[in-house]
């Protein structure tokens, strides 16, 4: 079934704010993502109506409220296809559930001179957490190139994975668009002996996940970037690898006991779960999974590939040579982000331009420094497009670049 | 609404277009580098300092149009300038885009010339540390010069 977009455009109201009497072109889904009412209703309702503390308290208010996170934990379980709910852990972003894994497991299980394999196209969440480990265990990075239409170059995979503990890699990049084969990769690493994480924040939002059918230990994705509230992460685990790890922040909640010499630790999910946690975001977060369930994610996987299709085919018909989009030019093989180059000029300029427009890109080096560089670019702009976009919006942004050439 | 106008006035497309002074010195000359880590704009600025006097001045790097061309003035500004008076209008420059941090008195009577032209600027905040990079570069450079 293909998206009635303009009746989910009705969902979100930010998407109807004029701004300076001109209509908003928010292209800017993969850096956050905009909310559905539906989203700022669960917000608001639980906030004005059911606000209490979960776990705690044995009073109607705070069951309720804890009824509330669980059932989030419990439909995220279902939408990644997790075995089991208590594998879902929420952290503050996918930052932060990215750090949990690799610190956590990493000085667990690594020590100077053991190995892991990163690739060329990772954002900073999934490159410095192990530059840290590199300083403090001796640990070494190796990493799989890329081919000059940005997919991971996976001829030598075998040899790279050679000895290696762990692979983690992104499920799809935020720059170049690029969808991953993660089923593959997951059985490489295995086959290699090594565990593999996977950095899904570009793509959960965006196409069907089945966790398990991937084959992957440990996912990471955001809330804010799939409709839901900023301040929610998510990392999924295997059972038996949660049991194993060692907590990584400590404090109230994850403890089962403690004493003046020590603590022990609570069961999943708790145990990585310190502190109060961002409980109406995590409650809101379950009404965005709802709403994207209810659209079907097959479905808005398919309005994606037709967007691209339309961005790609569009863009290079009207500007030639004038524009650089990186990333694969096979719309089955990437999401709907183009990180591009336009007539020489500066992003930061394009940017400022687009705006006039209201057209919202991003400009700069999208967290992705390494691949920046492997690109021959300090920055790029990158327009972004979700479930909520239109073909027209993608004409209004090809009508505003042409008038960036108005002024450079 | 800040036009676009307020922005990209020609005498910075001018300077961005034909940058002046871009380049390299070698030693005695020493340099500082800048980064912008939210856009990822980088500046290296080379100066010469002889008695007390800004000799020499270069820079290099890549960035957009107010990176690039308020490095481009600020080195035709403070070229063969002594010391106290390129620090006075670095002050001067940084007070006009808001960030003068010191509380010590800003010379008022200095003309900052072609500079002036980068007042739109401050319509613009996000753009205000484009336009800082190389001046807070160039007091690294100093530093670096034992200034
Ligand atoms: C691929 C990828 N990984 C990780 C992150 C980090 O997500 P967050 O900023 O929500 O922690 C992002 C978001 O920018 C991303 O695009």
């Amino acid at each position: 079934m293909s998206l009635d977009v303009t009746a989910i455009r009705k969902d979100f109201p930010v998407l109807h704010r004029l701004i300076h009497d001109k209509p908003l072109v928010y292209l800017d889904s993969a850096n956050t993502s905009q909310k559905p009412q539906v989203v700022i209703d669960a917000l608001s309702n639980f906030m004005s109506h059911g606000y209490a503390p979960i776990n705690r308290s044995a009073y109607q208010l705070a069951a309720e409220a804890t009824d509330l996170f669980e059932g989030t934990r419990t439909a995220l379980a279902k939408f990644i296809n997790a075995p089991k709910a208590h594998e879902v852990i929420f952290t503050k972003n996918a930052t932060e559930a990215l750090n949990l894994v690799i610190l956590s497991w990493g000085r667990a299980n690594m020590k100077a001179g053991d190995t892991v394999l990163l690739t060329h196209m990772e954002h900073h969440a999934n490159i410095v957490p192990w530059h840290m480990l590199v300083a403090e265990r001796g640990i070494q990075l190796r990493w799989v190139p890329l081919t000059n239409d940005g997919q991971l170059d996976l001829t030598n995979l075998d040899s790279l994975l050679q000895g290696v503990k762990a692979f983690s890699f992104t499920a799809m990049s935020n720059v170049l668009g690029t969808i991953n084969p993660v089923q593959q990769l997951c059985a490489a690493a295995h086959k290699a002996g090594a565990i593999a994480i996977v950095d899904a924040c570009q793509s959960v939002p965006h196409q069907p996940t089945d966790v398990q059918a991937w084959g992957a230990d440990f996912v990471t994705f955001s809330s804010h970037k799939m409709c839901g509230p900023s301040g929610v992460g998510v990392l999924w685990g295997r059972e038996a690898l949660l049991e194993a790890l060692p907590p990584f922040l400590g404090g109230g909640n994850m403890i089962a006991d403690v004493r003046l010499d020590g603590f022990t630790t609570a069961e999943l999910p708790a145990k990585f779960e310190a502190g109060t946690p961002a409980i109406a975001e995590v409650i809101a977060l379950g009404a965005a999974v709802s709403y994207l369930e209810n659209l079907g994610m097959a479905n808005i996987r398919r309005h994606e590939i037709e967007m691209s299709t339309y961005v790609l085919n569009s863009l290079t018909d009207r500007f030639g040579d004038d524009i650089t989009i990186h990333g694969p030019t096979n719309p089955e093989l990437r999401g709907a982000t183009f990180s591009f180059a336009f007539r020489g000029i500066h992003p930061h300029d394009l940017s400022q331009v687009l705006d006039q427009a209201n057209v919202c890109v991003r400009a700069g080096h999208h967290c992705a420094k390494p691949l920046m560089r492997i690109l021959g670019a300090n920055a790029t702009a990158r327009a972004s497009f979700y479930l909520y976009n239109t073909q027209h919006e993608a004409d209004m942004l090809a009508d505003a670049l042409d008038s960036a050439s108005d002024i450079f | 609404m800040a036009g676009l106008e307020d922005l990209y006035r020609e005498i910075i497309l001018d300077h961005y277009r034909t940058p002046r002074n871009r380049g390299e010195l070698d030693a005695p000359a020493v340099s500082a580098e800048g980064h912008n880590p939210l856009c990822g704009d980088e500046i290296r600025i080379f100066v010469d300092v002889r008695d007390g006097i800004v000799t020499d001045v270069r820079f290099n790097g890549s960035g957009c149009s107010i990176s690039q061309s308020s490095a481009s003035m600020m080195t035709s500004a403070i070229k063969g300038k002594p010391i106290d008076q390129v620090k006075a209008i670095v002050k001067k420059f940084k007070s006009m885009m808001t960030v003068d941090e010191d509380e010590s008195p800003v010379d008022e009577s200095l003309n900052l010339g072609d500079l002036e032209a980068l007042q739109g600027v401050v319509k613009f905040p996000v753009r205000i540390k484009c336009a800082t990079l190389g001046w807070n570069t160039l007091l690294d450079a100093l530093t670096a010069a034992g200034q």
